[in-house]
């Protein structure tokens, strides 16, 4: 390898090193100033002040703040978070517990927001300003603009309470829970892969509320920026020059200009996913759905701050490897990029 | 070659509607190059992208080779008739390497042979074989209008419509381009219908011109009459004076012709 080569993954190392070393540092100082004392959180209000004293040691607090950050940034590197309060479980167990029924749920939904919104918004570009335009528009205009949770409620009580059509909240049924083996973290896959069809039905049933809500959300944004990524890219002059070449319309659209939308739309994409990754924090909530934003709610309404800045620091991670990844796919799809 | 009566071309619905071009009409004869001349807005390159079908909302009457146009164009059309862009920069598909432009149109109207093809006509327009498989980014402005010439020519159409091809350019490289066009069409006897607004360059170019204002035709003039200023149209004579340069003086006298 040359000098040259090696620069630039030496210099996207430095970059993310730092980068996360920002986020350990923002969340150490979280974690010091707000008005909750994990010491308390430990031993509870009525503990002895022996007690209190022995533990604040223990967790060692007592020491100087710098020292404190240097043991933290060590336990972090070691997929330490230290021990959840609420499950009394180390929070990077329950993180790997939960976080699988997350990206289910973000896969689902970005699979249904590509689908659906990049059609749309090219559809809407080629016919702009028609009433098929508008109408599309005002589709997007809706779906980002309802707080996601109002659109979960009235899902939940038409499709749910009223029609019975789609199963109420939760994963999979009551008494379907439990039975599976986890695998994948995946119940769809997963019952799959233990032949439990049963099972299985009844876990796409539950996905498709929640991830029809978090698609149109997302389908909703994507079909906006696809529009207007394609209004710019059809109005430039390779796009003239491949109608003249005699390259049929269809091709012009779907070949010439949505190949060029692709590279700034991956981004768009990736971070919707990342967004998603993060935890829908309210769509899980309304849909009881235990992945990473219930867990985050849950932990955070019970002041359990060692599952609040692990849940913290994964979201951050995971932000970095999104916002990585497509630097990298940016590289391939664009030759001027290399 | 080209026959052009009474086109009027319209943009937009309604009350919006613009009229953009107003019975324009001019015939250019094969082997012939024929500029359209005028200012920003006179809606000479409007005139050449109903030529090429990249605008349907028009009336009047076009003929190419005897064959009377429609709103839509067929493959054969765009084998008889290509056009050259105004910006070099974007007219060629960013993501795509020379070769790939060039192959694009040859298997879209499949003449066979595409590496003899693509080889041949880099050669024609004076890009060795070490330009063939870069991308736009990897090539100068003159460099990508060679590109885009080869392009036009891949097909070998009888009739090449340019829309300003060196406006975009350096001075010093204009007339390289211009003079490789110049060539080209001598050589294969093409038909050139050249849009500018650079008196110098449709002097050089086009036996014959027309000079546009605000979509409609001002007059018609040879290259000798433009030479010795055998110009009757007052708007004419104010846009040759225009050509040459700033001149506060003249630029006071001038008038705003409807």
């Amino acid at each position: 390898m040359t000098k040259q080569a090696l620069k630039q993954p030496v210099r996207i190392l430095v970059m993310l090193s730092t980068t996360f070393l920002g986020l350990l540092l923002i969340t150490f100082l979280i974690g010091r100033v707000v008005p909750i004392d994990p010491v308390l959180a430990v031993v509870g209000d009525k503990a002895l002040p022996q007690v209190y004293e022995k533990a604040r040691i223990a967790m060692g607090l007592d020491l100087p703040l710098w020292k404190q950050f240097f043991i933290y940034i060590s336990n972090v590197l070691t997929g330490d978070f230290g021990t959840s309060v609420l499950t009394a479980n180390p929070v990077i167990d329950d993180i790997l517990r939960v976080f699988p029924a997350t990206f289910e749920l973000a896969i689902t939904a970005t699979v249904i927001g590509v689908l659906a919104g990049i059609p749309l918004g090219i559809f809407s570009a080629v016919k702009r300003d028609s009433f098929l335009d508008h109408v599309t528009r005002v589709i997007g205009l809706f779906g980002y603009s309802l707080p996601i949770f109002w659109l979960g409620l009235m899902g939940l009580m038409f499709f749910y309470a009223r029609l019975d059509l789609l199963p109420g909240p939760g994963r999979v049924d009551v008494f379907y829970e439990g039975i599976v083996t986890p695998v994948t973290g995946f119940l769809t896959l997963d019952s799959m892969i233990a032949g439990e069809w049963e099972i299985f039905r009844n876990a796409v049933y539950h996905l498709i509320l929640p991830a029809s809500l978090l698609g149109y959300y997302s389908m909703a944004y994507l079909s906006r920026m696809t529009r207007s990524f394609m209004i710019e890219q059809l109005g430039q002059e390779y796009i003239l020059t491949a109608r003249v070449k005699g390259v049929k319309e269809w091709k012009v659209i779907w070949g010439h200009a949505l190949g060029n939308c692709a590279i700034p739309l991956i981004t768009v994409i990736a971070l919707g996913f990342g967004t998603l990754l993060e935890g829908s924090v309210l769509t899980e909530t309304v849909f009881a759905w235990p992945g990473l934003g219930l867990y985050l709610t849950n932990s955070l309404l019970n002041a359990d701050m060692n599952a609040v800045l692990g849940c913290t620091i994964v979201v951050g991670a995971i932000f970095l490897g999104v916002n990585l990844f497509s630097d990298f796919l940016y590289k391939i799809m664009d030759p001027r990029a290399r | 070659m080209i026959s052009i009566e009474n086109l009027n071309i319209f943009f937009g619905h309604g009350q919006t509607r613009s009229h953009a071009v107003k019975d324009v009409g001019f015939t250019v004869e094969k082997g012939e190059s024929f500029g359209l001349v005028g200012e920003s807005g006179s809606g000479k390159s409007t005139v050449l992208n109903c030529i090429a079908g990249l605008l349907t909302h028009w009336s009047g009457h076009m003929e190419i080779d005897g064959v009377r146009l429609t709103q839509t164009r067929d493959m054969a059309f765009y084998r008889k008739v290509q056009m050259v862009f105004q910006d070099p920069y974007g007219s060629l598909h960013p993501r795509h390497t020379i070769d790939r432009t060039l192959k694009e149109p040859v298997k879209i109207h499949r003449l066979g042979d595409a590496n003899q093809r693509v080889a041949q006509v880099l050669e024609e327009v004076g890009l060795g074989a070490k330009f063939r498989f870069r991308f736009p980014h990897q090539l100068s402005g003159g460099q990508r209008q060679r590109v885009a010439v080869a392009r036009a020519l891949i097909l070998d159409p009888e009739v090449i419509l340019l829309d300003e091809p060196t406006s975009a350019l350096d001075v010093s490289i204009q007339a390289e381009v211009l003079n490789l066009l110049q060539d080209i069409r001598k050589e294969k006897n093409l038909t050139y219908l050249l849009v500018s607004h650079d008196l110098a360059v449709v002097c050089h170019m086009c036996n014959r011109l027309l000079v546009m204002n605000r979509g409609k035709s001002v007059e018609t003039l040879t290259r000798s009459q433009l030479k010795r200023g055998a110009i009757s149209e007052k708007y004419t004579k104010q846009l040759l004076i225009a050509s040459k340069g700033y001149d506060r003086t003249a630029i006071d006298q001038f008038q705003d012709f409807e």
